[in-house]
């Protein structure tokens, strides 16, 4: 039998109606677990069904709903298929799909339900490149957005729980294999101590996920320029506060700098990447590898140039990577003796927004911050789905995380076999390794060996 | 000078396997040794099995092999390890009589029908049109046959380091194989250095047991073989010492004079055997080191020091050897070495352990990258059931991770490779409830009794139990308790009393409970035998998570068996990365689990193999 996969199909706005859908076997069964409908009493095939999602543990209403079950196999994936519309934006809509994988589902993989469709005949042949493409496209974009968008904070902690964790693995191991060997015998009392300190690691981290803490939210804007444009300047600018470290010698910003800021009241995450151009030229490969990776990442661009310096190759490679619709454009140092012009530009790229500012003088600030503000609300900009997704996928795997090391201190206080524990502790090591993107195997197995003398 | 089915190159512990699953499946067997009195030789420490390596003589044994058997007739102790764990890890290791465990196997092959035993080196493989064909001897006789299996253990140019002398020999100063590997070479074979190390033997009567921790073998002995129930012997001790400061300090001033820090050996040895100098090295804050000194027979005064491999020179050897507590006074008669030798990279092998580049050519043992007598033997099996099944144009016989230690090993090595000499771990299993070395006989017996392996009496045994189990179990599950009846025996027991009826099955899950207790309060039993009362107890009480681990191997399954065929170029499936294409085009995995198991396959590199596959499928409907 298959999994039951789900996820959110639509892409999501605020005040928009946000549909999440779940294929497989258990379909149903999870929809019954969590949806209370009203006026009706049964689920009928292919009839719209309105009724609350409630929170069975809690008992709370998580949102006034319209569902609809497709029996297999007349569906998209030609298994059975349920589609939860939900309407009350964005929290709701993450909530919903929380639930739906604590009670049962896992959440899809990326274009897995159009490989479900084509591996079950669903589509023909000739749509078989294209489903290629959808599960390449998705699965490079997601995993990609996913570890950067953690935030450093995070990804240090999972880094040190899961540090912890081998401690307890090799010793484990060690234990197991090494029967014989003149090593330290673990105790159930200390077993049992660093596992529950391990809990709660991850349950200060589950809670942290709930307040929204642990994955940037909110729209990203990515500075990108050259070094000494005024990219940190702008950033504290638009902080009013200085934290990052503003110089005028050439790339002293070294790595991205990420800061949360509200901008009249739209939730902004801010990127300072470093600086395009070194002296090196691999350093400069990375410079522009990392703009792109910006213009792809980001929600919005803000591209600053230095208009008192005349405009350089890097200037025009970025600019060619430029997408008008979603990139901001500021002519910095105006104070200055301007070398490059508005003119100059808009002859390049056309219909784009320039804003001419001095950072030094405080001047533009406020007009940058209004454009933001009506990007956002034309709707010309808005914040990609990828994140709601990291967020859920994440705190799905912290709290699987947390189940299983609560297995292994289980088994631990009933004082059960080394190699039962085992395994709870490594689901959860593996777990927490699918977050940071780290599932190499052997490492346990190098440690034991790093760390014991062990001989035959 | 003949015509062979099957030809075996070695007779090590590989290669007799090989030989003898050959020659049973009734194939008219060769088998090779560079000298008859090298067969089943153990050339480092006198004992067969441990963790992990004792699964793998069970599994042996369950599939017809010869390991189990053999060392039940020759073992001097027997222990079962890790009693104090779980029945997972439960690892049986019994010490050997070397020269009769020798013997026995010699003899077992002499008698063997389809077999015959030759004394010969060879020295290069006849190869026509991609396909081997036959070998050559050192006094140039060709031996024709359909298939041959390489086990040529540290032999192949084999080079033995002691301090700053180093000279090329076999191991335990026999003659090595040279000839064999320039031509291998010749042939087109990858060949690579690994190296290894032994300790030195030195004479009983000079030992100081006094200074030392006696260990004896358990009271009740647990055979080997699932053919013998029960086995009664005399048994010999084992005995423990230390390592101290003064050990250390010689060792240490003599550092410059190992070959293994002089920079003369080239070859990479294995992390969990290093020898003392590398221990002393690479852990310099541990105040000792313990060594148990092993017999090497009954009828010798040589015992094995182990845990003490060196390369130094002999007189530093002597010196450090006798500041432990018990070997002041110890006169060595076998000094310690450090062995190199070459052998291939295991990538290059399919999973039936064939080569890629010259068909019927099939490899097993210290020549594929692994070490230990149990993990090439059980490769031997496999090469040598594998070398049958291709000349009479069978399919292969593949074991994957989820029915054998013999898949995960041979898994690891054909997918994942090895840089060092590669060991079994109980660790290296992913479904290690299930892969126990109490239920070898359940998991593997019906396959070797396909094969034409396991005879009827092993077949007839593995059905019985099988059935008494089965039948008891449901007896248990459906017979109820009543609190009455229990709870007496519950709280003696300081169990808490029962409220309302449960079955006998639910009431043996409880950790106080034992199906031999739980006999007070069931009256209508069968007798059972103390295996099949083991596999029902582990049954039993270890459900829950054994179910977990079925449900996940039912996961693992699902790519596990859907074949890819070794024709698949992989550079022609649009949307597969680079890495992926090479990767996958070096290995020609068999399947898309393993595909999924070699290092730079992603998840989506997988589907797209997924949905390649849908459309080759349908295109050919």
């Amino acid at each position: 039998m298959e999994d039951t996969i789900a996820a959110i199909a639509t892409a999501p706005g605020e005040g928009g109606i946000g549909i999440i859908r779940i294929s497989g076997d258990d379909s149903k069964n999870i929809l019954d677990r969590i949806f209370v409908p009203i006026n009706s009493s049964v689920l009928e095939n292919r009839k719209m069904t309105y009724g609350n999602i409630v929170d069975p543990s809690s008992k709370s209403i998580i949102d006034e709903v319209l569902c609809v079950y497709m029996k297999s196999p007349k569906t998209y994936t030609m298994e059975d298929v349920v589609e939860i519309n939900c309407h009350g934006g964005m929290v709701p809509l993450r909530k919903t799909l929380e639930l739906v994988l604590s009670n049962g589902a896992r959440m899809a993989e990326p274009g897995e339900f159009t490989k479900r469709a084509f591996l079950n005949g669903r589509l023909d042949l000739s749509q078989a490149e294209a489903v290629i493409d959808v599960i390449k496209a998705k699965t490079d974009r997601t995993y990609d957005v996913a570890l950067n968008q953690l935030e450093g904070v995070f990804s240090r902690h999972i880094k040190e729980i899961r540090k912890k964790l081998v401690d307890v693995l090799v010793n484990l191991t060690v234990n197991i294999d090494y029967p014989d060997e003149d090593i330290e015998q673990i105790t159930y009392e200390k077993l049992g101590s660093d596992l529950n300190d391990i809990l709660s690691n991850i349950e200060n981290l589950l809670s942290s996920a709930d307040t929204g803490k642990i994955i940037r939210d909110g729209l990203g804007i990515a500075i990108i320029g050259k070094p000494n444009v005024g990219k940190s300047s702008l950033m504290n600018s638009l902080l009013k506060e200085t934290r990052a470290i503003v110089t005028e010698i050439p790339g002293t910003t070294r790595d991205t700098i990420e800061e949360h800021i509200s901008i009249k009241g739209i939730p902004v995450r801010l990127t300072d990447t470093a600086g395009i151009r070194e002296t090196d030229d691999i350093i400069e490969k990375i410079g522009i590898e990392k703009s792109k990776e910006s213009f792809n990442q980001a929600d919005l661009v803000i591209f600053i140039l230095d208009s008192s310096r005349e405009m350089e190759q890097e200037d025009i490679d970025i600019m060619n990577l430029i997408d008008p619709e979603k990139t901001l454009i500021l002519l910095n140092k105006i104070d200055l003796v301007q070398k490059i012009r508005k003119e100059d530009i808009l002859a390049k790229i056309g219909n784009i927004s320039i804003i001419e500012t001095s950072m030094h003088n405080q001047m533009g600030i406020s007009e940058i911050e209004e454009k933001i503000v009506n990007l956002v609300y034309c709707g010309k900009v808005s914040q990609s789905n990828n994140l709601i997704v990291t967020n859920v996928r994440h705190k799905n795997i912290l709290e699987r995380s947390r189940n299983s090391i609560k297995d292994a201190i289980n088994m631990v206080n009933m004082q059960e076999a080394l190699e039962f524990i085992e395994i709870d502790v490594n689901s959860t090591y593996e777990a927490l390794g699918e977050i940071i993107g780290e599932t190499v195997q052997d490492d346990i197995i190098n440690e034991v060996f790093a760390r014991f003398c062990l001989g035959k | 000078m003949g015509e062979y089915d099957i030809i075996v190159v070695g007779a090590g512990h590989a290669g007799c396997e090989a030989a003898l699953a050959s020659a049973r499946m009734g194939n008219r067997t060769l088998l090779f040794s560079i000298n008859l009195e090298a067969i089943a030789m153990m050339p480092c420490n006198p004992s067969i099995g441990g963790t992990g390596k004792g699964h793998l003589v069970r599994e042996i044994d369950a599939l017809g092999g010869e390991m189990g058997k053999n060392i039940d007739k020759t073992f001097i102790q027997s222990r079962m390890l890790n009693t104090a764990k779980g029945p997972a890890v439960h690892s049986l290791r019994a010490q050997a009589d070397k020269h009769r465990y020798h013997t026995e196997m010699k003899k077992t092959i002499e008698m063997q029908e389809n077999l015959y035993v030759k004394q010969a080196e060879i020295t290069d493989l006849i190869i026509e049109d991609g396909c081997v064909k036959g070998v050559v001897t050192k006094t140039h006789t060709c031996y024709m046959a359909k298939a041959v299996v390489l086990a040529t253990g540290t032999f192949l140019r084999g080079k033995i380091f002691i301090g700053d002398s180093a000279y090329s020999s076999g191991p335990n100063g026999l003659s090595p194989s040279v000839e064999l590997a320039e031509n291998l070479e010749k042939h087109g074979m990858k060949l690579r250095r690994f190296k290894t190390g032994t300790p030195a033997r030195a004479l009983a009567s000079t030992f100081d047991y006094s200074k030392m921790t006696e260990q004896k073998g358990d009271e009740k002995i647990v055979p080997f073989s699932f053919m013998n129930d029960s086995l009664e012997k005399d048994q010999i001790s084992c005995w423990l010492t230390y390592t101290n400061e003064n050990t250390h300090k010689v060792i240490r001033d003599n550092f410059h004079r190992s070959a293994l820090f002089g920079g003369q050996i080239e070859g990479i040895g294995p992390r969990y055997c290093p020898s003392i100098e590398d221990k002393i090295n690479r852990f310099a804050d541990k105040e000792r080191h313990q060594t148990f000194i092993e017999p090497e027979g009954l009828d010798t005064e040589e015992m094995y020091i182990q845990g003490m491999s060196s390369s130094l020179p002999e007189d530093v050897q002597e010196a450090f050897y006798r500041t432990i507590p018990g070997l002041e006074n110890i006169i060595i008669t076998r000094p310690a070495y450090a062995i190199e030798y070459d052998c291939i990279n295991p990538l290059d092998l399919k999973t039936n352990l064939e080569t890629r580049y010259i068909k019927n050519l099939f490899c097993a043992g210290q020549f594929n990258g692994s070490s230990g007598y149990e993990e090439a033997a059980a490769q031997g099996l496999m090469a040598g059931i594998n070398a049958s099944l291709s000349i009479n144009g069978k399919e292969p016989f593949v074991l994957d991770r989820s029915e054998a230690y013999i898949g995960v090993l041979i898994d690891d090595l054909v997918t994942k490779g090895t840089n060092e000499p590669y060991r079994i771990m109980t660790s290296r299993a992913e479904y290690r409830l299930v892969l126990r070395q109490d239920n070898a006989d359940l998991r593997l017996t019906e396959k070797s009794y396909r094969l034409g392996l396991a005879d009827e009496e092993r077949y007839s045994r593995y059905l019985e139990k099988k059935e008494k189990v089965e039948k008891e179990r449901e007896r248990m599950e459906n017979s109820y308790v009543y609190p009455s009846d229990a709870n007496e025996f519950l709280v003696n027991l300081g169990s808490s009393p029962l409220k309302n009826k449960v079955t006998l099955a639910e009431l043996l899950k409880r950790p106080e409970v034992t199906y031999d207790n739980l006999g007070q309060i069931d009256k209508d039993r069968v007798p059972l035998s103390s295996h099949a009362i083991n596999q029902l107890e582990v049954q039993i009480k270890y459900e829950g998570y054994i179910n977990k681990q079925l449900n996940q191997i039912e996961k693992f399954k699902k790519l596990e068996n859907k074949p890819l065929d070794e024709s698949i170029n992989y550079e022609e499936i649009e949307g597969l990365r680079i890495e992926a294409v090479q990767k996958l085009n070096q290995i020609k995995p068999c399947s898309v689990g393993q595909a999924s198991r070699i290092s730079g396959v992603s998840p989506a590199d997988i589907n797209v193999i997924l949905v390649y596959l849908e459309k080759q499928r349908r295109k050919k409907q």
